[in-house]
């Protein structure tokens, strides 16, 4: 059987030499394409939430399907990242309770996706991230206080996305994904070999642009892996009201996509499955869908209130599951971390935080004449004018209040 | 390994190659020098071709762009000149097209995509206003987004069902968008190359009626005057032109406004009434100076365009007049636009569409004394 993965070409002259990635798939893992796209039938699993390395055969993979455990030193690298990214979810959370942040929408709980959502990467590839993703920001190298001004308030977004290679956190759902196909395909144009991670919620593949980037990555064959956290919660709604679809992972192979299932509190099984798709991606092979079963711990935002639409046992349930735990038992367990060495990394953890505190506690002045400034690269007359108009608004309200009548 | 295109001037064999088809068949484009019958599709069809052919990271692609040339021909030859790395056919989807090429000017290319028509264009929206019109404004202007949105609107060619609205009113309400929209077979040219030039995102209103009009036009000196005034750092972006001067009356119109507006003027002429015609041009940014000069000359002002009055360009015209020319004005100003109704069917669209009856009536109606 053969799936075409380049619809574009006019003739066979044109066609890529490499031919499709689903043909080459084949020859690579020797198993069908419908194997290749379909994921296997279990998510991938490496370590239990007891924090102890499942055997070969149980992990989850099947031919085709297979995941070497990833090396220690990214192990290590992650969990210091685990435990820096819970901390700032909860720095983030508690300022917002003291008034200092607007909003934060946390991804407590979510930290092995955050975490492996970034370190998968290389310096040249892109990230896409949500505005749930604050923490795979700040794991990719973000300043952490530049990453919290757009909830801070005082502008939309705070860092430089060239210079970090990761997008703005987009709250409209999906539209980044495209964003992020835009970006690979300009790469590949120009023969580069960046490969983009764009992110997205369960909820979120619903909506029309998840179908369009998916579909034109596929279409382009471009180097990009698709990365749905399911937390299981789009808000209040859960995913039965989203999709009846075996797995949001089996949405893959209609776009001509491998798909694949993993456990997204497990950063060993994330490491593994996210480190394979960028190094497909990166050969060559297309795009790839990866779903990550992790939950959402705690309410939508500050302003929800979970406890409406979910039961406390459910969430005790994933209590148990906990990303950070299980790897740190796991860690321990193999001699890879001792107390001196938990000690250094809440140590730096530690250190990040006050980085937020100290930095979001001080109020930044907002300068009005910034509102005109960004519009265009150059200023309308129109801009000029209304500029103008507000500098001597706030001039004559300074003037009255120098000199009260 | 696939063939690639490179933004840097080290062009690799591929790119040499197509730079020189594109520069013998720009060269075959020209051959007849001096003034000929072009029409605007030509014009757009050739900034196109220049553009792409000046910079290797201008690309055009969108819905049967590729080898049909797009359901207008606009972009006609440009995958056989350019390589379909350069011009291509996307997936049918609007919102995939507009969102990718954000991602593409995000990462050093200057895309230029078409919308197939007005009305096929709103999958776009959520693109176009959340993100085309912010990037620039989120990054505080570190991410540009050079960008080129082509979109064929307004009425006039008889189009059925969702083939004919003028939209332009949505995106010129938009704040973070240009808006441009041509009427000349001249300006056709002159403007898509820069909006192409632009590092800020232009919605290209490209008249559908007008498509096929023809004007006298020299595009080999219009492409000197190019680069002279690139050479001068000077140009005509932003600017509203005078179509056809005279001191009675002012009528302002855009896109495919601007010929009924002269053939009012023309008509007017017979029954001894001079009327000034200006053409918008550039919906946003706005040339507040160039309207506002012709009004305070003749005191007198009617705003004509093809979308619903209600809302639209058109109201923000007349009350950008009316607070900066009060003083000067002799008469209400009036105007003359489609109905508020849903666009309506072929059979029905001229009793809609602004005609030279209904600008004549409404210039009657500018309080003449005797």
């Amino acid at each position: 059987m053969t799936i075409s993965a380049d619809h574009t070409a006019p003739d066979q002259a044109q066609r890529l030499p490499a031919e499709d990635a689903a043909s080459e798939a084949v020859r690579k893992f020797g198993i069908t394409v419908e194997d290749y796209m379909l994921p296997a039938r279990h998510q991938i699993q490496m370590v239990d939430p007891e924090g102890r390395l499942k055997a070969e055969g149980e992990q989850g993979t099947e031919p085709g399907h297979e995941y070497p455990l990833p090396a220690d030193e990214e192990l290590l690298a992650a969990y210091e990242q685990l435990v820096v990214g819970r901390r700032v979810n909860d720095q983030n959370s508690a300022l917002v309770r003291q008034g200092r942040m607007a909003v934060y929408p946390s991804s407590h709980g979510q930290e092995a996706c955050q975490v492996a959502a970034a370190l998968c990467l290389s310096a040249g590839d892109w990230l896409f991230p949500t505005y749930r993703d604050a923490v795979a920001v700040m794991a990719r190298g973000v300043d952490p206080v530049e990453t919290m001004t757009i909830f801070r308030g005082d502008w939309h977004s705070g860092y430089d996305p060239a210079r970090h290679k990761v997008g703005i956190q987009c709250t409209p759902l999906t539209t980044q994904l495209l964003h992020g196909v835009g970006v690979a395909h300009a790469a590949k144009l120009r023969g580069e070999d960046t490969v983009v991670l764009a992110m997205c919620g369960d909820g979120a593949t619903s909506e029309g642009d998840f179908h369009e980037a998916l579909n034109f990555a596929a279409v382009f064959h471009l180097p990009v892996v698709f990365f749905v956290q399911n937390n299981k919660y789009a808000i209040s709604v859960p995913l039965a009201h989203q999709s009846v679809a075996p797995s949001l992972a089996h949405k893959a192979v209609g776009y001509g996509m491998a798909g694949e299932r993993v456990d997204g509190n497990d950063v060993v099984a994330l490491l593994a499955v996210l480190d394979r798709a960028v190094k497909l991606a990166r050969e060559g092979s297309g795009p790839l869908l990866v779903e990550a079963h992790t939950y959402r711990m705690q309410a939508h935002t500050n302003a929800d209130d979970a406890t409406r639409y979910r039961q406390d046992s459910e969430v005790a349930e994933w209590l148990a599951k906990d990303p950070i735990s299980r790897m740190k038992t796991y860690l321990t367990g193999r001699g890879l971390l001792d107390d001196d060495g938990a000690a250094r990394i809440a140590e730096k953890a530690e250190a990040v935080a006050t980085q937020l505190r100290d930095g979001l506690g001080e109020d930044v002045p907002v300068d009005p004449q910034e509102l005109f400034r960004h519009v265009f690269s150059v200023p309308t007359p129109q801009l000029k004018e209304q500029s103008a108009m507000l500098a001597d608004e706030l001039a004559r309200d300074a003037s009255s209040e120098e000199s009260p009548k | 390994m696939s063939p690639t295109i490179t933004t840097s001037s080290e062009a690799n064999g591929n790119v040499s190659a197509a730079t020189a088809r594109a520069a013998a068949s720009a060269a075959a484009t020209f051959e007849a020098s001096g003034p000929q019958p072009v029409t605007m599709a030509k014009a757009l069809n050739t900034a196109l071709a220049d553009a792409m052919h000046a910079d290797p990271s201008v690309l055009v692609f969108g819905e049967d762009v590729g080898l049909l040339g797009g359901v207008f021909r606009i972009t006609d030859g440009l995958t056989k000149t350019f390589g379909e790395q350069r011009c291509f056919d996307t997936p049918l989807a609007e919102s995939g097209i507009v969102g990718m090429a954000v991602g593409m000017a995000m990462n050093g290319m200057r895309p230029v995509v078409e919308m197939q028509f007005d009305a096929f264009a709103y999958p776009a929206f959520q693109q176009i206003v959340s993100h085309v019109a912010k990037m620039h404004n989120r990054t505080r202007g570190l991410v540009k987004l050079p960008m080129v949105i082509r979109v064929p609107y307004a009425g006039g060619i008889g189009g059925v069902e969702h083939h004919c609205d003028s939209s332009e009113s949505y995106y010129a309400h938009t704040a973070g968008l240009k808006v441009f929209t041509p009427a000349t077979v001249a300006d056709a040219y002159r403007m898509l190359r820069e909006a192409i030039d632009s590092d800020d995102p232009v919605m290209f209103m490209e008249p559908k009626k007008l498509y096929w009009s023809k004007d006298l036009v020299d595009l080999e000196d219009l492409r000197v005057q190019r680069s002279a005034n690139a050479a001068a750092g000077t140009s005509s972006e932003g600017r509203a032109a005078v179509a056809r001067p005279g001191t009675d009356a002012t009528l302002i119109a855009y896109g495919p406004s601007v010929p009924t507006a002269l053939a009012a003027a023309a008509a007017a002429a017979e029954e001894g009434r001079s009327l000034e015609v200006i053409d918008v041009r550039s919906i946003v940014p706005f040339d507040d100076e160039t309207v506002c000069a012709s009004v305070r000359k003749t005191g007198r002002a009617v705003v004509i365009a093809e979308a619903h009055g209600f809302a639209s360009v058109s109201s923000e015209i007349v009350a950008r007049v009316q607070e900066r020319c009060f003083h000067y004005l002799a008469a209400p100003i009036r105007r003359v636009t489609g109905f508020d109704v849903p666009y309506p069917a072929p059979k029905l669209e001229h009793y809609y569409l602004p005609g030279v009856d209904r600008i004549l009536d409404a210039v009657d109606d500018l309080q003449w004394e005797n």
